[in-house]
């Protein structure tokens, strides 16, 4: 049924209105009797609350009603992935409330809050709420909270940990390790990050007095998920009684995926005063403070393998800073959604991992672009450079020996993706690595490094070349999966869809996943212009409101392209089914006899006997004549479950130089080979990985959240937080290899993470490659120009 | 990120400018580009009661031609008006070097140079190149102008020689000896993009040495400073590579480096060294 739209760089469709400011966000909302939110936030990182005294906020000007959390009637907000899904992996849970009420455990957690008639007077009375302190003394360092001594943060966590969980064999790994002609160990660092989408986070709260219904507009990937989560979980209101909308969303990373406190206070504040709305908008330094962060793991890595360059074994124990108090799916990153990829694209028999959650007096941590793979990367690509340097063997041949053959897939991972909840197993299920290996390689000129290092030399560089050969797993499905006993939360994975062709022949594809930048707009136009053989101008889509659009989880973990886009295709599949058998009641022919192509619906044989979908649906939806047993309408809604995760992988190539007065690092080329499968639109897939790539490089050179020892955010705001910028990265040079996923029926996998998960431990790769004459075998990132100069302050070994 | 409450003045002229400010001694600030400002303003770490725009003062506009082959740049110049001006670049071509890399196009469309200099950073660009320009400021009050040489007006970190009723009008940079070559070379902190350390040479030779050294260093302590060591090193020696070398070894002397979360004080005295270094050998490179 393709035409050549599928598959076509299309230009966005929606990028007229975003890029002529015309887009709707959600401080773009605007409403008669608006009123204004602000929440006072604690400046201790661990403190009791004595008292709070608000009578000087009631008495500001403006101020319509003050809030603290014994005024919040609600349930603490949830957390609804603990590490080992339902298996009984012991966790010991904190969840935040909608303000706190005995403790705070961050800097930054809400406190108190106050609406008011304009945001000025929200700011000014929220500085005057008085809070009685008791300061405590506060742990901000990983592994350190977990040793005795340590500030104690919740009763029921001792040493501050929230799990301990594993995967994997231990003792074959043991055994493996202890057997190994080499082991090479390293500690290593994923530091913490700021996600930092352009559109920070906001909610408008609206009650309804007639009716004692609410609508809450947020800023958010996940509406439907949010309203099942604010009705069954935090405010006890009925579902049905509550509707939420997502805006345009202006970029996201996964922190726009949980449930914050602000979207449960403008609910209830709404209520409390009457049915006015009231709108929050966070600052970009509340952005900081009190929306999730990412990564932040310590780990212990030790491979082991032969000294002809094949790896037998990986054990690995990383500690994980989930923050104060857990975030709505914190424990399942740096457990399912890490450990589980942990050996990536290579066969190694034994893999064992202990991960260890912990609490510290820091912002919660969530999934951020990637969420648990971009950590997994690291480390086995950090692993594999540090095994080829051990035995003196070419970093590509150690990790072309390793692969996982073409022919091997469906693969059983040793770290286990897991079984089903029917018992079957998850395999990754396709794949071709060494391809893509070759041509980056090819294009990057790796046969002439040694060259290029002479020759940056003369220029007072250092170059070094960094490889990542990731996978990925997309989706974050089936459900069978991400349901199951031993992974993922209580909920399913499945995508919606429904497709109304109107009287006029215009067509309304609605979503349950929720774009924030992507550009599903136009994917999806073009899946079902090149499914029913329309234009695109005819077809809008339509999403983000629970009010009309089938229940959907949303858009995270690059599973729409996949999952939802198999959603429409389904519902388009119905939808020409029964024009099919419509044209034939119009046509006086046999069901049987009429072929679809493109629009046209004909007897075949007899070309001229044909009704396009337009006149279809016009007679159709009218119904004046229907046959026996159709209903009206052409409206048909599909929801799909796919079978399994889908596989992208790829190789990329990091060049940089390091200045050898300054030691500050240049990115000065970048080659990334992606298999991504087929592509829906391949402008949006550069763009994704464009965005991607440009992100994880940011982790590896600039991008760092420091705490102070007493949990203040020194990197507090984007003077002290460095984002990466346009004008430093080089052209990317793209290329691809296709192996289309045989999961959906366009065979795409997802794009949206995979430059995040394979960039960093390139730059990483490289920037030690290039310290290598300074003897620098690892050093943690970000890579900045004080850092690395020390590094270099060591003797340059000379050979 | 909304201001606490203030009051707004917008003056038509200098003298009621600074009648405002003596009238508010402590609690007005002057508002000019608002580049750095309004952003502690929005953060709430500036508080001041009173705003005295001075937007509106023709007499503080414009690029002037001195007699003596100098420049005077009033206090509503823009980075871009320098940058835009031929008469800037042409006689001082290290303003466009330093200005190039300031902030952004917008920071650069909106800031003053004038505004820098009053707010005095310490970690930005203008006050190490008009203190190697030697250049004077301007200042007026209700009692008068006085003229205020660069080398003693940067007292600490966001501390200046003005008085809190005074207010900086012009930059005068005097004409520059013939044969000088010039140069800004600095390493940015990548979140802000102010400088860790900025160092900006005027250099010159007659006759196979050096006659004129002048070197201003930002970033590195908690005011801008003149590398007087520096300087004093270079001054009679041929300015080859290990002379310049020599001299910019005493790029920290006699302050005292600060250090952050961004560089450390070793870091930031080596990074001193460095880009002394390099701002000489450009320097040099330009002269005629």
């Amino acid at each position: 049924m393709t035409t050549d739209v599928l598959g076509s760089p299309v230009k966005r469709v929606e990028d007229p209105r975003f890029i002529t400011g015309k887009g709707r966000y959600l401080d773009d909302i605007q409403m008669t009797g608006m009123t204004y939110m602000a929440i006072l936030r604690s400046p201790y990182a661990n403190a009791n609350i004595r008292s709070i005294d608000t009578s000087a906020a009631k008495a500001m000007p403006g101020v319509i009603l003050v809030l603290t959390g014994a005024d919040v009637p609600y349930n603490p907000l949830p957390m609804a992935w603990p590490a080992g899904g339902s298996s009984g992996v012991q966790n010991n849970i904190n969840m935040p409330r909608a303000l706190a009420t005995d403790d705070v455990k961050w800097t930054g957690e809400g406190v108190a809050a106050v609406i008011a008639e304009t945001p000025e007077q929200a700011a000014d009375a929220v500085e005057v709420v008085h809070v009685d302190w008791e300061p405590l003394p506060a742990v901000v360092d990983t592994e350190g909270a977990t040793q005795p001594g340590a500030p104690q943060l919740h009763e029921n966590a001792p040493n501050n940990v929230v799990f301990v969980w594993t995967v994997g064999d231990k003792a074959g790994t043991d055994a493996a390790v202890d057997a190994a002609e080499v082991v090479v160990r390293q500690r290593i660092v994923n530091q913490r990050l700021i996600p930092n989408p352009m559109e920070v986070r906001g909610d408008i709260g609206l009650y309804n007095p007639g009716t004692d219904e609410y609508t809450v507009w947020m800023s958010s990937q996940t509406p439907h998920i949010q309203r099942l989560l604010l009705t069954a979980f935090v405010t006890g209101i009925p579902e049905h009684k509550v509707r939420c909308i997502s805006p345009d969303v202006g970029g996201a990373f996964g922190t726009k995926i949980f449930c914050y406190a602000d979207m449960a206070l403008v609910m209830l504040a709404s209520k409390l005063i009457g049915g006015r709305p009231v709108k929050w908008v966070e600052t970009r330094r509340e952005n900081y403070q009190s929306t999730t962060h990412g990564r932040d793991h310590v780990t212990y890595l030790e491979i082991a393998g032969k000294r002809d360059g094949e790896v037998t074994g990986l054990r690995v124990k990383t500690y994980a800073n989930l923050g104060g108090r857990l975030s709505t799916i914190g424990p399942g990153v740096p457990t399912t959604l890490y450990a589980r990829v942990l050996a990536g694209c290579y066969k190694i028999p034994n893999v064992y991992c202990e991960v260890t959650g912990v609490y510290t007096n820091t912002t919660f941590v969530d999934a951020y672009r990637g969420a648990g793979r971009p950590e997994a990367t690291y480390v086995i690509e950090r692993a594999m450079d540090l095994f080829a340097a051990e035995i003196g063997m070419d970093r590509a041949a150690v990790r072309r020996k390793n692969f996982i053959a073409p022919d091997a897939f469906p693969y059983d991972n040793p770290s286990g993706l897991g079984t089903a909840v029917n018992g079957e197993k998850i395999y990754i299920d396709s794949g071709n690595y060494e391809p893509a290996l070759n041509k980056a390689l090819m294009t990057v000129g790796y046969d002439d490094l040694d060259k290029a290092k002479a020759e940056a030399r003369t220029r007072g560089k250092h170059l070094g070349l960094g490889l990542s050969t990731y996978i990925e797993v997309c989706g974050v499905a089936p459900s069978k999966w991400i349901g199951a006993v031993g992974e993922g939360w209580g909920a399913a994975m499945w995508e919606s869809a429904n497709l109304k062709v109107h009287l006029t022949g215009k067509v309304i594809l609605t979503m349950g996943t929720q774009p924030q930048g992507q550009g599903h707009e136009t994917t999806y136009s073009q899946i079902i212009a090149s499914e029913l053989g329309l234009a695109m101008d005819d077809i809008i889509v339509q999403h983000s409101d629970t009010l009309g659009t089938p229940f959907g989880y949303g858009s995270y973990g690059s599973r729409t392209s996949s999952v939802g886009s198999t959603a429409a295709i389904k519902a388009a599949g119905k939808v020409r089914e029964k024009a099919r058998r419509y044209a034939a009641h119009m046509l006086e022919a046999s069901v049987d006899d009429i072929e679809v192509v493109g629009a046209e619906y004909r007897v075949k044989g007899s070309p001229e006997k044909k009704k396009t979908l337009q006149e279809i649906a016009f007679a159709l939806d009218l119904g004046f004549s229907l046959p026996e047993g159709m209903e009206p309408y052409l409206d048909e809604t599909a929801y799909h479950d796919t079978p399994n995760c889908t596989w992208p992988f790829g190789t990329h190539i990091a060049v940089v130089e390091v200045d050898e007065d300054t030691g500050k690092v240049d990115l000065v080329r970048y080659v990334a080979v992606d298999d991504v499968g087929n592509k829906i639109n391949p402008m949006i897939v550069d763009g994704q990985l464009h965005g991607g790539i440009a992100q994880g490089v940011g982790q590896a050179l600039w991008e760092e959240a420091i705490y102070g020892d007493d949990g203040q955010l020194l990197s507090g705001s984007m003077l002290d937080y460095a984002l990466p910028r346009a004008s430093w990265m080089p052209n990317l040079e793209l290329d691809e290899t296709v192996t289309p996923s045989p999961v959906n029926p366009i065979g795409v996998k997802g794009v949206g993470e995979a430059g995040t998960i394979a960039s960093t431990a390139a730059v990483a790769n490289a920037v030690i490659d290039a310290l290598k004459p300074f003897g620098v075998r690892h050093l943690d990132m970000p890579f900045t120009a004080p850092k690395v100069w020390r590094a270099m302050q060591s003797q340059e070994v000379r050979s | 990120m909304i201001p606490a409450a203030f009051e707004y003045d917008r003056p038509t002229t200098v003298a009621e400018a600074v009648d405002i400010l003596a009238r508010n001694p402590g609690t007005a600030k002057v508002l000019a580009g608002g580049q750095s400002l309004l952003g502690l303003m929005r953060l709430r770490l500036a508080r001041p009661e009173r705003l005295v725009d001075i937007g509106g003062l023709a007499e503080l506009r414009g690029i002037r031609a001195l007699p003596d082959g100098g420049l005077a740049i009033g206090a509503l110049v823009t980075y871009r008006e320098v940058l835009d001006s031929a008469l800037a670049t042409s006689r001082v071509p290290l303003l466009a070097m330093a200005i190039a890399d300031i902030g952004d196009v917008q920071v650069r469309n909106r800031g003053t140079v004038a505004g820098s200099i009053a707010h005095a950073d310490p970690a930005s660009d203008m006050p190490a190149v008009v203190l190697a320009l030697e250049a004077s400021l301007v200042v007026r009050s209700g009692s008068g102008e006085r003229v205020v040489n660069a080398t003693s007006f940067f007292e600490g970190a966001f501390v200046t020689d003005l008085a809190e009723d005074e207010l900086l009008t012009e930059i005068r940079i005097p004409a520059q000896p013939t044969g000088v070559g010039m140069a800004y070379r600095h390493l940015e902190q990548p979140a802000s993009g102010y400088s860790i350390v900025g160092a900006a040479a005027v250099v010159g030779r007659t006759g196979g040495s050096i006659t004129t050294a002048r070197i201003g260093v930002t970033g590195v302590a908690d005011a801008a400073y003149r590398a007087s060591a520096v300087e004093a090193a270079l001054i009679g020696t041929d300015g080859g590579a290990a002379a310049i070398a020599a001299a910019a070894a005493h790029a920290a002397e006699g302050v005292a480096v600060g250090s952050d979360i961004h560089a450390d004080a070793i870091y930031r005295a080596e990074m001193a060294r460095v880009h002394v270094r390099r701002a000489i050998e450009a320097a040099l490179g330009a002269a005629g």
